[in-house]
């Protein structure tokens, strides 16, 4: 045995103890129990094996867009008033697809220079450009409005990360999902109530205090009729609800509201659940002080008037202002002690900058997991078993080397598993299964390569030499092809697929080292132990 | 012990049969999808709502159909899934009955319609998530648990649903089952307020009309980069031509694995995706090894004629090909018949696919090879495979190295 030898082995031996410390890491006993423990601490399950929900939602990005194009117009009529610019209209065309495009009609032709040096100064994100009679054109600038879009996603995953974190959900995945515009994958393990975490996600949480101005009406046309048929100026009818609990009351109520809010959810400092006198949860807050300021000025001017709570667009409560209130106070509805919890939290996480929608929705059940789990490692025990078998009656000696290098191969994949942090799913044991299928591939090119040299008449070192030495470059060529279409699948696939993915790939890149160095050098090892001339042991 | 110990088939000169095998599978897949059960999508790509429910009995289908029936759910598919004595069926609707503005109204429907004769104003145990037996538990109190109340019976709820659900596989068959497991108090006080429906739910997957459409270009797009990702590899590796050859190969592979989903009816979902790119990448290592071993011939034989070469190649090889693909098949059998029903569809995929992988590397990959080479000289032109000498440089390396 020479040096040589001596460094390879060690060389397999530290990587199978590393690989080793990936799978368990340093176990708290050797015991059955202790193992398992320390494994599945280690090798993260994907929702398909731990049950859980997955969620594919996609936000409504135009709603952000909207509500700066809404700043702009309010900007862009007082700038105009103030420079005397006159204009018969500005409007949005298509608020739905295009909240990004303003027109304004019947600006004379000698103001031009006026507008486009306001849009200039005091609206730097817009350009303008000129449409037939007088009519103008100011558009968000290409650049700033995916600036806007990609930020409204980046403050959603933000605000809901906020939420989940404080429901307790451990190892919550919550990223942006690049498969499609604008959309977000959301993974929460262990969560068996998805209609809770979506409520709780989905509400957008805008908190805004009015004056009530009327109502309750039963419906739109019984409030129009009260005022004859038209609203009040700077006025809104709102439908009224009662916010959290999911089935809507059948009786639908509508409120008269007055345009312009008081004080917002952005002015809030802090929100809990607390209780009434008659021991109601209700949910009480704390303003800035901007913004208790603001209130208190609010309130202090209308005592005996309504205010009127409302959350997203929907009249929660309105009551009478029976004194100044400065910088706190309470909602109240009729909450139920979790709704009260859940609005307070929402309400502390902050507002989502824009509507969310829900794309897709998966649950799995902890018990169809862990079915899972269980056939999918019968599978592979099965599979293994097989193989190893096969290796042994068709190679005799040789075949107990590709067992050591199949083996071998697997460690280091689990470990690599447990290091990565990678989860493993169900298409992923069936990766790691398969793996084993194709990772004996490469010792069976190399066996018969070296076979087909011996029956040449070949010496047992020389015909090992060439063996692998002809064999190397289709078994890499052979692993580059699966692995393109792996590297493929990862970047096209989600979860459970991208789950195979990883395994595959590098099922197979370990296998480059096991197949090809780790069973060389035991060849070279039985071959130094060998007398000259002596036939080797390959079936 | 040896497979074959110089084997010598004439494998070019029974192209003919190949092709009509060949032709009769491809033409038959293609009918299907054509006229027939077309390609059949799963929810993945169709979108739709797809429940999984296990029941304690067996399930009547009629019964079942009946209730959704009368919950207004037009049209469901009703399925037996997995071995008889699980009980389960998936109930699945098509993507008219699911829609964005409320995504999970089809899936509340059918569990309401299936819990028939629920007694009024008691709730689903079987059903019922572990914060709403939590809730209960604390209105209830029957531990009288005084400050600890709240993680006592969040560890009692979750318990109780663990048990539900790993022990009982998601069912429970009656409040007694519970005995031993927690406090009697406890049974007791869930019964009041709680009944047991005959089933449990293991499994929902709800896909909007949106991403179902995303998923099916992006799985087009898949295969066709993967296609192209192996023609480029082969091209610069070889020729041009076996990059070629190779793809028409994986792409006549992957045509009647698709053809044998849509004969069966079996439905594709993104878990055959993956393994169909799977067995693009794969049914070329057998191809891969034929063409190194040609390359490797025509060096060693250079006056011998095309054909013979790749016959002696392809029966050179033979052992070897058998081997992998028949290890690589038994661990994917392995897969079939025991990796459960999830994998059901992805296993089912890689049995025929390896199957076909096989055998299309030895009767379409390489007699294409020879009918281009014939089809160059018929025109007079100058044999472009029998070049290698672009590869021979790096092989002249290997072997100094070796």
């Amino acid at each position: 045995m020479n040096k040589n030898f001596a460094w390879k082995l060690a060389l397999i031996v530290g990587t199978l103890l590393v690989f080793l410390f990936g799978i368990f890491g340093i176990p708290r006993s050797l015991s059955k129990q202790g193992l398992a423990e320390a494994l599945t601490n280690r090798i993260h399950l994907g929702l398909d094996l731990k049950g859980g929900t997955h969620l594919i939602l996609q936000v409504q990005v135009n709603d952000a867009v909207k509500v700066d194009a809404d700043n702009a117009i309010e900007r862009l009529k007082a700038d105009m008033k103030a420079r005397k610019i006159n204009y018969t209209e500005i409007t949005q065309p298509d608020p739905a697809n295009h909240p990004e495009q303003i027109v304004t009609k019947g600006v004379p032709p000698e103001s031009r220079s006026d507008l486009m040096a306001i849009v200039n100064e005091r609206l730097p994100e817009y350009t303008v450009s000129s449409g037939a009679e007088n009519t103008w054109m100011v558009s968000m600038k290409a650049q700033a409005l995916s600036e806007l879009k990609n930020r409204a996603v980046q403050q959603a995953i933000e605000t809901i990360r906020n939420r989940i974190d404080q429901l307790g959900v451990s190892e919550p995945v919550i990223e942006e999902h690049g498969l499609g515009d604008y959309q977000i994958l959301v993974q929460l393990p262990g969560v068996d109530d998805p209609a809770r975490v979506k409520d709780i996600m989905q509400s957008t949480a805008m908190l805004e205090f009015r004056q009530g101005m009327g109502g309750p009406y039963p419906s739109q046309e019984a409030a129009l009729q009260e005022h004859g048929g038209v609203l009040p100026p700077d006025t809104v009818l709102m439908p009224g609800r009662s916010i959290g609990s999911r089935q809507n009351p059948e009786g639908e109520t509508w409120y008269l509201i007055s345009r312009a809010s008081a004080v917002t959810g952005r002015d809030l400092r802090n929100a809990s659940q607390s209780r009434d006198e008659n021991g109601q949860p209700n949910v009480s807050f704390q303003l800035t002080g901007e913004g208790g300021r603001r209130f208190a000025a609010f309130t202090g001017a209308h005592v005996g008037d309504n205010l009127a709570v409302i959350l997203d667009n929907k009249v929660q409560e309105v009551a009478v202002i029976k004194e100044q209130i400065h910088d706190q106070g309470v909602i109240n509805g009729h909450f139920g002690d979790q709704e009260a919890k859940d609005l307070a939290m929402v309400l502390r996480s902050g507002a989502l900058p824009a509507g969310i929608k829900y794309l897709e929705e998966r649950t799995v059940g902890p018990s169809l997991g862990s079915d899972s789990i269980r056939a999918g490692v019968t599978a592979a025990i099965i599979g293994m078993l097989a193989v190893l078998v096969f290796m042994l009656l068709y190679y005799h000696g040789a075949g107990i080397n590709a067992d050591v290098a199949l083996i071998l191969n697997l460690i280091i994949l689990l470990g690599f598993l447990g290091f990565s942090g990678a989860t493993l799913t169900l298409p992923g044991i069936a990766g790691v299964i398969l793996t084993v299928g194709m990772g004996v591939d490469s010792n069976v090119l190399i066996f018969e390569r070296i076979r087909e040299e011996l029956r040449n008449g070949k010496t047992p070192p020389s015909a090992v030499e060439q063996g692998f030495g002809h064999a190397w470059i289709t078994i890499v060529d052979t692993h580059v092809t699966t692995i393109v279409t792996a590297a493929i699948l990862f970047i096209f696939g989600t979860g459970p697929v991208r789950g195979f993915a990883v395994t595959l790939t590098f099922g197979l890149l370990a296998n480059l080292f096991t197949a090809v160095f780790v069973s060389r050098v035991i060849f070279d090892w039985i071959l130094s132990r060998k007398q000259r001339g002596e036939a080797l042991s390959i079936g | 012990m040896e497979l074959f110990r110089n084997p010598n088939i004439d494998f070019l000169g029974k192209k003919w049969y190949f092709l009509a095998f060949s032709l009769i599978f491809s033409v038959a897949g293609v009918f299907s999808m054509l006229f027939w059960h077309h390609i059949p999508l799963g929810i993945d790509f169709s979108g739709g709502t797809l429940v999984e429910v296990k029941f304690t009995h067996s399930p009547d289908d009629n019964a079942i159909r009946s209730a959704l029936d009368r919950a207004g759910l037009r049209q469901p598919k009703i399925q037996r899934f997995g071995s008889a004595a699980s009980n389960e069926v998936l109930i699945n609707l098509s993507q008219e009955e699911t829609n964005e503005q409320a995504l999970d109204r089809g899936k509340d429907l059918i569990i309401k319609a299936l819990e028939k004769n629920a007694p009024a104003g008691k709730q689903d145990l079987n059903n019922a998530s572990v914060l709403s037996v939590t809730n209960y538990l604390l209105e209830k109190d029957p531990l009288h648990a005084g400050v600890e109340a709240n993680q006592r019976y969040a560890a009692i709820a979750q318990q109780i649903v663990n048990f539900r659900d790993k022990s009982k596989g998601g069912v429970l068959a009656s409040f007694d089952d519970m005995k031993g497991v927690v406090d009697p108090a406890v049974i007791a006080a869930l019964q009041d307020g709680y009944f047991l429906s005959d089933f449990g739910v293991r499994n929902v997957s709800i896909v909007g009309p949106q991403v179902g459409k995303q998923l099916q270009t992006q799985a087009k797009w898949a295969v066709v980069y993967s296609m192209l990702g192996m023609l480029v590899y082969l091209a610069f590796r070889f020729e041009w031509i076996y990059g070629v050859a190779a793809v028409v190969t994986v792409f006549h592979d992957t045509l009647i694995t698709v053809g044998a989903f849509s004969l069966t009816n079996k439905e594709i979902s993104l878990t055959v995706i993956a393994a169909i790119l799977t067995l693009i990448g794969y049914s070329n290592n057998d191809t891969i090894v034929i063409f190194d071993r040609i390359r490797e011939n025509l060096k060693l034989m250079r006056r011998e004629k095309l054909s013979d070469i790749v016959n002696k190649s392809i029966n050179q090889t033979l052992s070897r090909t058998i081997l992998t693909a028949g290890l690589t098949f038994l661990t994917v059998l392995a897969l079939y018949l025991f990796g459960g029903e999830v994998l059901h569809g992805f296993s089912f995929a890689l049995v025929i696919g390896i199957l076909i992988g096989t055998y299309s590397s030895i009767a379409i990959a390489a007699p294409i090879l020879v009918a281009y080479q014939d089809w160059r000289a018929g025109r007079g032109r100058k044999p472009a495979v029998l070049a290698p000498a672009k590869e021979s440089g790096r092989r002249e390396k290997v072997k100094a190295k070796a």
